[in-house]
């Protein structure tokens, strides 16, 4: 049980979980999973990828200073954040989806607390031995040869945490350059300072926190509990057919008084987070699915049927303790509302993937200059002044020009040109994957509206071409 | 297990109730975690460092200033120092390059430029305006009509001393006499002057009294304004004929042009700001679209000119 029935004190000691090794369907996907999400973890950042001379050739990158990212072949600008917006509406949505498909997935197989802690525990079995031996040192007085295990087991974990939180850094930076400087000693103090933040808390939450984590801190548990209903799948311990429970021998003894469970508590010992199953679904089992591995193993050795333990949702359980044959896991996935999320789900990515493909290169905004709007010239035309900022998102310099299309009779120049050269068009050469800033002059003869509506036009003049307008309006004095 | 019979105690978790109820909801007296505990009391060790270490404790006079002696306003006047020497080398070299030459170097000049901006907002705005667009007596800096010229060095001059700066020998003056009031002209001589500079500005057609007004014109004002009413830079004698009126080009305004002189001022800068600061303002007004490149042109050919006898 995870809570005392002791409420004499108002503070409860974290009780030592020690979780048996264990082997089966699940484990041996859950090792999966952690070597892929690990994997990603790790080599991510050390992918190269070619972008030209005028951009980093790392695969991912968050370039803050710069302000881009860069994920293969997208590269996201500041202003179109709503990649970023769209990417967690997705994870949210993909959230709803899981949850109410296969209830805590999530944190059962994917979520870094559980996969690290899993390491962590790997780590501790290798060093303490299993279940057994980890209960007996922990019980053991300090003696020199407890503290050298003691020792081994965190400075091993300790050299995770700091694989772990030195990764982190080399998403924000060119990795090899990054490296190199981190071990010079010359990285900028933000990096150490993830580092160190970030090895102290995986080790302390993957060698100490662990199951507290997932009890006391993490909102995601309350999230999901509320979000599942009785058509999701959870780990379920089938009580209609495990109770009463028994030994083998008592079973042979008395036929027929007996359910299937023998009572060995191998579900209770594999548990990472510590609790028993067979107390029916609660806030501590974060369906890691172990439990049905080694309840499995049992039954496969006593002679009974797997699944006295295994995914269920709770309208199936009614149905089975009716007498009804167990339902294929995979006919509980489609449903209604996992269908609907699904869409919406994929409705998002497929709106996302299209603007990306269909998104602009170029880009031009225009400022009209507030203070003074106009200014007659001595020659009696009137000029107004516009701040022109020309994005080119390729990774090469273009050439482009401007015009002032819909106002006749303009002339256009820049603050780095003398008026005698202003022309109907500006011609700007734009620096690879960044934004031009011009000072922009037009004048028109003083005779025309007070106010008159035309567009900036931006031309792209080299193979590619490509064009781009901007609303602007020109005023004159009354 | 379940515990039907003890009503106090929740059946599914085993857990006492606190005994309160809202709606059927009840509060379980579940236990903390020790650990948690722990971060209590590390929160609040850290609260008694941090009211040692900083500024905390209102007084009745003062508060409790802390072992660091940080401060608000010491923080502001740090990052203000900073910020000085940070700018201090730009404005030295500001100050140790002519305005020439500055054009030539393009990042000096932005600094210069921004710098300027910051400035004129604090002294120049109160006249010429938020955007340099001034008003009726005070010249429009966005405009390429300069009544003493439009390049860096002569906008500097003029920032330097000023215009009819009282005791400043160097500074700039005109004299437009005030040929009504004064009786130098009569009232219909003035009339017809004035009838003369609308034509010349090409805002009225030409008549009789214009043609009257162009004998007068050429008796009394070319020796400032030109034969031509184009004016002249040197004395600070306004063009007349373009599109561009300091005190309006209505014949109404004219007339008391003409009548009583107009005598602007503007005070002279050297004796209030830093050479850079004013080097700074007068890059700014000549890059707010109306500077004139006539002597930086002439600048380079001069640096070509002693180029050229360096390579004989
Ligand atoms: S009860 Fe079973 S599924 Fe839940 S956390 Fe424990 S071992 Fe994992
Ligand atoms: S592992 Fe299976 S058989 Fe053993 S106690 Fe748990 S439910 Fe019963």
């Amino acid at each position: 049980m995870l809570m005392p029935t002791d409420t004499s004190d108002l503070y409860e000691k974290r009780k030592g979980v020690f979780p048996k090794a264990v082997d089966g369907f699940y484990r041996r996907l859950k090792w999966a999973i952690m070597v892929v999400t690990l994997g990603i973890y790790w080599v991510t950042p050390w992918i190269r990828w070619d972008r030209g001379p005028y951009a980093p050739d790392q695969a991912v990158l968050v370039d803050m200073a710069n302000r881009r990212f860069y994920m293969f072949d997208i590269e996201i600008w500041p202003h179109e954040f709503y990649y970023v917006a769209g990417l967690l509406v997705m994870a949210g949505v993909g959230l709803f989806l899981v949850t109410s498909a296969v209830g805590r997935a999530w944190c059962g197989y994917a979520c870094p607390q559980t996969v690290w802690t899993d390491l962590f525990q790997h780590v501790e079995r290798f060093i303490d031995g299993d279940r057994n031996a980890q209960v007996r040192l922990a019980k053991a007085r300090w003696t020199p040869s407890k503290l050298a295990r003691r020792l081994a087991k965190w400075s091993v974990w300790l050299i995770i945490a700091f694989l772990t939180g030195g990764a982190w850094i080399f998403y924000f930076a060119d990795a090899p350059t990054l490296q190199r400087e981190f071990w010079s000693g010359t990285a900028a103090p933000v990096a150490y300072g993830t580092t160190a933040l970030l090895t102290a808390t995986t080790f302390v939450l993957g060698g100490f926190m662990r199951e507290q984590v997932c009890i006391y801190m993490c909102p995601w548990p309350r999230i999901q509990t509320a979000m599942l209903d009785e058509k999701s799948l959870v780990v379920t311990y089938k009580d209609w057919r495990g109770e009463k429970r028994g030994s083998v021998k008592k079973a042979a003894a008395h036929p027929g008084e007996f359910g299937d469970c023998i009572d060995c508590d191998q579900c209770v010992a594999v548990c990472p987070t510590g609790i028993d199953i067979r107390e029916g679904p609660q806030i501590g089992c974060i369906t890691c699915a172990l439990c049905i591995d080694a309840c499995d193993k049992v039954m496969a050795q006593v002679g009974r049927p797997r699944g006295l333990i295994d995914y269920c949702t709770q309208d199936d359980a009614d149905a089975e303790k009716q007498g009804a044959a167990p339902r294929p896991v995979l006919k509980t996935l489609l449903r209604p509302r996992t269908i609907a999320y699904l869409l919406v789900w994929s409705s998002i990515g497929a709106a996302m993937l299209f603007a990306l493909g269909a998104r602009t290169r170029l880009d031009i905004a225009a400022q009209q200059d507030r203070n003074p709007i106009f200014v007659t010239l001595s020659d009696g035309a009137v000029r107004n002044a516009y701040t022109i900022k020309i994005r080119n998102m390729e990774t090469r310099p273009r050439p482009m020009t401007v015009r002032a299309e819909g106002l006749p009779g303009a002339l256009l120049w820049t603050d780095a040109m003398a008026r005698e050269q202003a022309r109907a068009t500006v011609d700007v050469t734009v620096p690879p994957d960044s934004v031009a800033k011009l000072r922009l002059y037009a004048a028109v003869p003083a005779a025309g509206p007070q106010r008159q509506d035309f567009r900036f036009v931006l031309t792209a003049t080299d193979r590619e071409g490509g064009t781009a307008s901007e609303p602007a309006r020109f005023e004159r004095p009354q | 297990m379940a515990d039907d019979k003890n009503p106090k105690i929740d059946a599914a978790t085993g857990t006492q109730f606190k005994g309160h109820e809202w709606d059927g909801i009840q509060e379980l007296d579940t236990p903390l975690p020790r650990w948690w505990l722990w971060t209590f009391y590390a929160s609040i060790l850290f609260a008694i460092g941090y009211v040692i270490a900083y500024p905390a404790i209102p007084m009745l006079n003062d508060y409790t200033r802390g072992m660091l002696g940080w401060s608000s306003r010491g923080a502001l006047e740090q990052e203000l120092a900073a910020r000085a020497d940070q700018v201090a080398p730009i404005h030295q070299a500001i100050a140790a390059t002519t305005i020439e030459k500055l054009a030539g170097q393009p990042q000096l000049m932005q600094a210069a430029i921004e710098g300027g901006r910051a400035a004129f907002k604090v002294h120049c705005v109160q006249c010429h305006g938020s955007g340099a667009a001034g008003g009726k007596g005070y010249p429009n800096l966005n405009d390429d009509d300069w009544l003493w010229g439009g390049d860096l060095a002569t906008i500097e001059k003029t920032l330097i001393d000023g215009i009819r700066n009282p005791g400043h020998d160097a500074t700039r003056v005109s004299m437009m006499p005030a040929f009504g009031r004064d009786q130098l002209l009569t009232a219909p001589q003035v009339d017809d002057a004035v009838a003369y500079v609308r034509v010349a500005s090409r805002q009225d057609k030409p008549s009789a009294a214009a043609q009257r007004g162009a004998t007068l014109f050429a008796d009394n004002c070319a020796v400032c304004h030109g034969t031509d009413a184009k004016g002249n830079r040197a004395l600070g004698a306004p063009n007349l004929t373009d599109g561009i009126w300091l005190y309006g080009g209505d014949t109404e305004s004219i007339h008391q042009s003409v009548w009583n002189s107009r005598q602007g001022v503007m005070p002279r800068w050297d004796d209030k700001l830093s050479p850079a600061t004013i080097r700074m303002l007068a890059v700014y007004v000549h890059s707010l679209g109306g500077g004139e490149a006539t002597l930086v042109e002439a600048a380079a050919a001069a640096d070509n000119g002693v180029e050229g006898n360096v390579a004989q």
